[in-house]
């Protein structure tokens, strides 16, 4: 692989990553690599961390108050955290789709797409020509080609979910997080959300937390398991096991992980 | 089994007593909130009464002329609705801005420490009576502002601009009855502002913070435009209760009747301070008529800005409309 | 790789600005609102003293080129707590029970139109409510006195008292009420013995927030009550009352009296500040 391709599809390394929530450590240290051009999921029941390590890879996490991280996120080869890096260029370089569909209200549906690029001021043609790719490229054009000056609100939870794909695909990112994408979604949207993802790997490198254990069969290619520690009343998130994901559903190698994919905990 | 069967019995046994108890007390309850009904049915029937006689004789084209001289008979209601309109939005120009900042302060940049003292101290000044904003308003500020700003202001500004121009003489003026009021509304903005702030969804915030946003452009494009409803009602409550406001444009505003000042600097009137100042010693029915028709319109208009705003709110407060139909 | 946008140095002087903005308009806000407590702290504490407080009006004397008034403003002090407690002796029973109206049979076109009309109540400027006192009472009687700016206070605090009732019973827990109803107890019997009591005691802070809004009214007193300069218990005539002798005391020519209008003023701020923040301590551990 030249130099460049890797550039544009970067690796994700986490090396010793602790989010914190003031003073306490939410998440005993992970360590990890989330290859590009696939799809990795993190599993784990309610308050394993696994949506706080999400937002650490984009820092996301520190807007939240008295929230801080320790460890380096590597994208590539360049620690997201390093002092010289501004976190909203590294959130335009690593995109996020929330848990609930989240299309700025006042914003029309061609707004929602181009929020992004405005902010740089891009050209206005450029911007026409960049939301309808973003729109194509989120399976949504068709739908809404015809009345992109519409509120966003006026679509379904799918669409608006779609929406939120292509607000984050549209600044040309080379790292793709989805927050459990399809939670507030029906069955028929939510398949539709995985087939896009499954689309999207060619160009992106795909992080998925997911509580649902069939989607992240069906679609990643690795999964990491979180499970959460009781010692002493204190709840701390933990990685017990990663790999591919194939392996971890049919041969784990931790017996927590056999549980918890059995449905014994959690 | 028996225990519950002697309770129930009991009950039985009260209730037959009372066999109309709830009938009584819907009756009673429903009485006291019917009364609350007759009051406002009886404001309007006494003022749109009271104001028969000046109604039918100018109409509403009495509020648009100038020259109040109750002696001579001339009731130009003009000087009144200009100050009243002047002033107040004087207030909401100046309030209006600052009250927006304070809630996106004391919502999004604040520290935590300080959120409930200063919260709980903007609300305290809300509830502060407005003589007393008016005494300040007499004793430190109009002296202040003549002397700093009107006065400077005149000599230059308003030698150009007649508005800002006139010989100042007294403290008292619209300007200052505009400051004063802007003071006034101030704490009512604020808290209104950072209610319906606070009530804007996290993922909005996130939805811009994700795409590269820094604080200031997450709260320009997400949280201003979702709250704007919101704040626009806030504002719309503030206008309200400026146009109503009677001691402090009382006290400052200086009691110019007879003409339009054709300077802000120079002292006016407000429809509530002539009304307050001339009811109890109206020189005739028709004098008398006159104010309480004052009276009438404003609360018309009171009525309306307030019942526009609140929806505003209400409307800003309920959340997102519709956010999920999947 | 991860390379900053071109604008966005541009970009991140605007949010410092604005942010700097923010903080800087809530500083700048708060300036008159700090100066305007500390002027009526510093004047109006300056001008206390035993005989502000138990003494009523003694008209400014001359010795030589220094005006004295002996007097204090008892008379304003006696005179506002029997305006307004009559007024609040008005109010809370229409207040309560329209609010226990509201909260227990809350959805009906009755109940719409009350909670309007307490909107509309609300929203009136106070001048509105002098106004009507005035049209109706001082004017069919042809006397200004103390009872008519009780009742014009009173229809000032009705909606607030409504408003704190309802919103309070309503916050009563639904266990509560089935407690009693799984028992068959009627619905009067519950609300009086079991939904009223649990919430007893944020009603009394409704009812004194609204005596402390109404103690300042002065609008609605200028057109009823007209003031007095003597001490005196009589509601059935003109009386005085404390933010009446702000205002009037303001008017004044005379130094002496502008300073009891700054005491006035203090006290009556005091007495709004007492009750906010003994309510603001009182329902603190309640609401969490």
């Amino acid at each position: 692989m030249s130099h460049a391709n890797q550039n544009e599809h970067p690796n994700i390394t986490l090396k010793d990553l602790k989010p914190f929530y003031g003073s306490f450590q939410a998440v005993y240290p992970v360590n990890s690599i989330f290859k590009a051009r696939s799809i990795t999921a993190i599993i784990g029941p309610s308050g394993c961390g696994k949506s706080t390590v999400l937002r650490c890879i984009n820092r996301m996490h520190e807007v939240v108050p008295g929230a801080r991280v320790e460890g380096q996120v590597l994208l590539g080869d360049q620690d997201v955290y390093s002092h010289t890096i501004k976190p909203q260029a590294v959130r335009r370089r690593i995109g996020m789709v929330f848990q609930q569909p989240n299309p700025l209200r006042q914003l029309s549906i061609f707004e929602n797409v181009a929020v992004g690029l405005r902010l740089d001021g891009m050209s206005k043609a450029d911007v026409n020509v960049r939301v309808e790719e973003s729109l194509r490229s989120a399976a949504l054009w068709d739908e809404v080609k015809d009345k992109l000056n519409h509120s966003g609100l006026a679509l379904s939870g799918g669409q608006q979910q779609r929406l939120c794909i292509a607000r984050a695909i549209a600044l040309r990112p080379s790292v793709l997080l989805f927050d459990e994408p399809c939670s507030a979604l029906d069955p028929i949207s939510t398949l539709k959300i995985e087939e896009l993802l499954v689309e999207l790997k060619q160009q992106f490198t795909i992080v998925i937390v997911t509580h649902n254990m069939q989607q992240a069969a069906r679609i990643s290619d690795h999964t990491l398991v979180f499970l959460v520690e009781r010692i002493n009343d204190v709840h701390r998130g933990v990685l017990v096991e990663e790999g591919e994901t194939s392996q971890i559903f049919t041969s784990p190698q931790d017996e927590r992980t056999t549980d918890y994919i059995s449905g014994r905990v959690g | 089994m028996p225990q519950d069967t002697q309770q129930l019995t009991t009950w039985q046994y009260i209730q037959r007593r009372t066999q109309h108890g709830d009938v009584f007390f819907w009756f009673i309850t429903l009485s006291f909130a019917l009364a609350v009904v007759g009051l406002v049915a009886v404001i309007g029937f006494v003022i749109w009464n009271g104001s028969e006689l000046a109604r039918e004789r100018f109409g509403l084209s009495a509020l648009f002329q100038d020259g109040w001289n109750p002696i001579r008979g001339n009731f130009g209601a003009l000087p009144a609705v200009y100050g009243t309109l002047v002033s107040s939005m004087i207030a909401l120009c100046l309030a209006g801005p600052f009250g927006v900042l304070i809630g996106v302060f004391l919502t999004e940049l604040c520290p935590q420490w300080l959120k409930t003292p200063l919260s709980f101290f903007v609300e305290l000044l809300a509830a502060i009576p407005s003589v007393v904003y008016g005494l300040w308003g007499v004793f430190v500020f109009a002296p202040f502002f003549r002397d700093h700003v009107a006065i400077p202001l005149a000599n230059s500004v308003g030698q150009v601009f007649p508005l800002l121009g006139g010989t100042v003489t007294a403290g008292r003026s619209l300007m200052v009855t505009g400051i004063i009021l802007a003071i006034m509304i101030l704490p009512t903005i604020a808290a209104i502002s950072r209610d319906v702030i606070a009530v804007v969804p996290n993922h909005q915030r996130e939805a811009m913070l994700a795409v590269g946003a820094t604080r200031w452009e997450v709260i320009w494009k997400a949280v201003l435009p979702y709250a704007r409803a919101g704040i626009i009602g806030g504002m719309m409550l503030g206008l309200g209760r400026a146009l109503g406001e009677t001691m402090a444009a009382l006290m400052i505003v200086g009691g110019q009747k007879s003409r339009v000042p054709e300077s802000l600097l120079e002292p006016g009137i407000t429809a509530a301070a002539l009304i307050a100042s001339e009811l109890p010693n109206a020189n005739d029915f028709l004098h008398e008529s006159m104010l309480i028709f004052m009276a009438f319109v404003l609360f018309g208009i009171t009525l309306i800005l307030n019942g526009i705003a609140r929806m505003l709110v209400w409307y800003s407060a309920r959340g997102p409309v519709g956010s999920i139909r999947a | 790789m991860i390379s900053q946008a071109s604008n966005y140095r541009r970009r991140a002087i605007v949010d410092q600005i604005m942010r700097g903005m923010a903080i800087l308009a809530t500083i700048v806000a708060l300036i008159p609102l700090f100066l305007i407590i500390g002027y009526v702290i510093v004047r109006g504490g300056s001008s206390f003293s035993i005989a502000f407080f138990t003494e009523a009006y003694r008209a400014p004397i001359a010795l030589g080129d220094d005006i004295r008034s002996p007097g204090g403003v008892l008379h304003g002090i006696v005179g506002t707590i029997l305006i307004t407690g009559l007024a609040t002796l008005i109010a809370m029973p229409v207040g309560i029970m329209a609010g226990i109206f509201l909260a227990e049979y809350p959805s009906n076109s009755v109940a719409m139109t009350v909670r309007f009309c307490t909107d509309v109540l609300s929203a009136a400027p106070s001048i509105i409510v002098g106004v009507v006192a005035y049209t109706l009472i001082v004017r069919t009687t042809g006397a200004f006195a103390g009872y008519i700016g009780s009742i014009a206070l009173a229809v000032l605090m009705i909606p607030i008292i409504t408003r704190t009732t309802e919103e309070i019973l309503k916050l009563v827990p639904q266990t509560v009420r089935e407690a009693s109803m799984a028992l068959g107890a009627p619905k009067w019997w519950r609300t009086l013995t079991v939904v009223l009591p649990a919430a007893l005691g944020a009603i009394v802070t409704g009812v004194m927030l609204a005596f402390a809004r109404a103690a300042g009214e002065t609008a609605p007193l200028i057109l009823t009550v007209l003031g007095n300069n003597n001490l005196s218990y009589n509601l059935m005539a003109p009386i005085a009352a404390l933010p009446l002798l702000t205002y009037r005391y303001t008017e004044q020519p005379f130094p002496v009296l502008n300073d009891l209008a700054w005491g006035t003023a203090l006290v009556l701020t005091l007495m709004v500040l007492l009750v906010n923040i003994s309510v603001r301590v009182a329902t603190r551990n309640r609401l969490r």
